[in-house]
């Protein structure tokens, strides 16, 4: 395996789907090449950083603080039931 | 994180559903108090403009109410208010104006005739949970995942932060299960060449 087929076998290799015979062949190559080492790891970061980035609603209301404006909006908006 | 779980703001899910479906004009004004606001942080994190994202949380509101008679309680009602809000927020986006955008391509790695990568991957910094965390990292990774181009951002956010399997995110995009893994993998590859710069070993 070369670094080119390092990086396309990451993505199933991180979803535990690679089958044996290229998981051996992936993790082979990890062994021997620092450069793919140090893709995975920052692959791996990049993940960490924007689940953590993202699923942190820095702006986000609590959950019982909608926008009062909203919430009516969409009372007025609805069809009653005649 | 992404479908609404259940708070103290939430009033019973059974109740609330079953006083819905009878028409309960409070039970409807107590859904829209409960659920509006986690709603809206999902809608801000696909369209990233809050008049879209709150005209998205009304026509998602609007047709889960319109629909709630139909609500077999098959899944949470959080969920299924989630799944109609990823869907409303989808249907701003398409609709929207598209911008030029960046191209994907050159943000992936680029391989030498040696097919090692021409750019040789530098080591990152410790990722603890404090720098994880920290403001300024998030606003950095933030920032990042707001230039990749739309298709891209799209996938990353459905499957890595509002939790939607391969699956369900290759129904919602009209598309196949393998393209929404192939989009996947290009969209960390490229938000990893967009924070490498902020990230790798050596860097303030």
């Amino acid at each position: 395996m070369n670094c080119r087929e390092f990086t396309e076998f990451l993505h199933e290799y991180l979803g535990g789907n690679l089958p044996a015979e290229e998981l051996a062949e992936f993790e082979k190559h990890l062994a021997e090449c620092p450069w793919c080492v140090a893709y995975l790891d920052s692959y791996r970061k990049t993940i960490q950083l924007e689940r953590a980035a993202l699923a942190a609603p820095e702006d986000a209301p609590p959950p019982a603080d909608a926008p009062e404006e909203l919430v009516q909006a969409i009372l007025r908006a609805r069809p009653r039931a005649s | 994180m992404a479908p609404a779980g259940p708070s103290a703001t939430i009033p019973d899910e059974t109740t609330l559903l079953a006083r819905m479906q009878a028409g309960d004009d409070d039970a409807f004004e107590a859904c829209a108090r409960a659920y509006c606001g986690r709603l809206l942080v999902v809608a801000r994190r696909i369209l990233q403009n809050e008049e879209d994202a709150r005209d998205a949380v009304q026509d998602a509101l609007l047709s889960a109410f319109k629909g709630i008679a139909g609500f077999q309680g098959q899944s949470r009602l959080g969920t299924w208010l989630h799944r109609i809000v990823v869907n409303a927020a989808l249907g701003r986006l398409r609709s929207r104006r598209r911008h030029p955008e960046r191209s994907i391509e050159e943000l992936l790695p680029h391989f030498g005739e040696d097919e090692h990568q021409i750019d040789p991957p530098t080591p990152w910094k410790a990722t603890s949970e404090r720098i994880v965390q920290q403001q300024e990292s998030c606003e950095v990774v933030r920032r990042c995942v707001s230039q990749l181009p739309e298709i891209y951002r799209t996938v990353l956010l459905l499957r890595d932060i509002e939790e939607l399997d391969t699956e369900e995110t290759a129904r919602i995009l009209d598309t196949s299960p393998g393209v929404v893994k192939t989009r996947l993998h290009r969209a960390r590859q490229a938000l990893r060449s967009l924070l490498d710069p902020y990230f790798r070993e050596g860097e303030v």
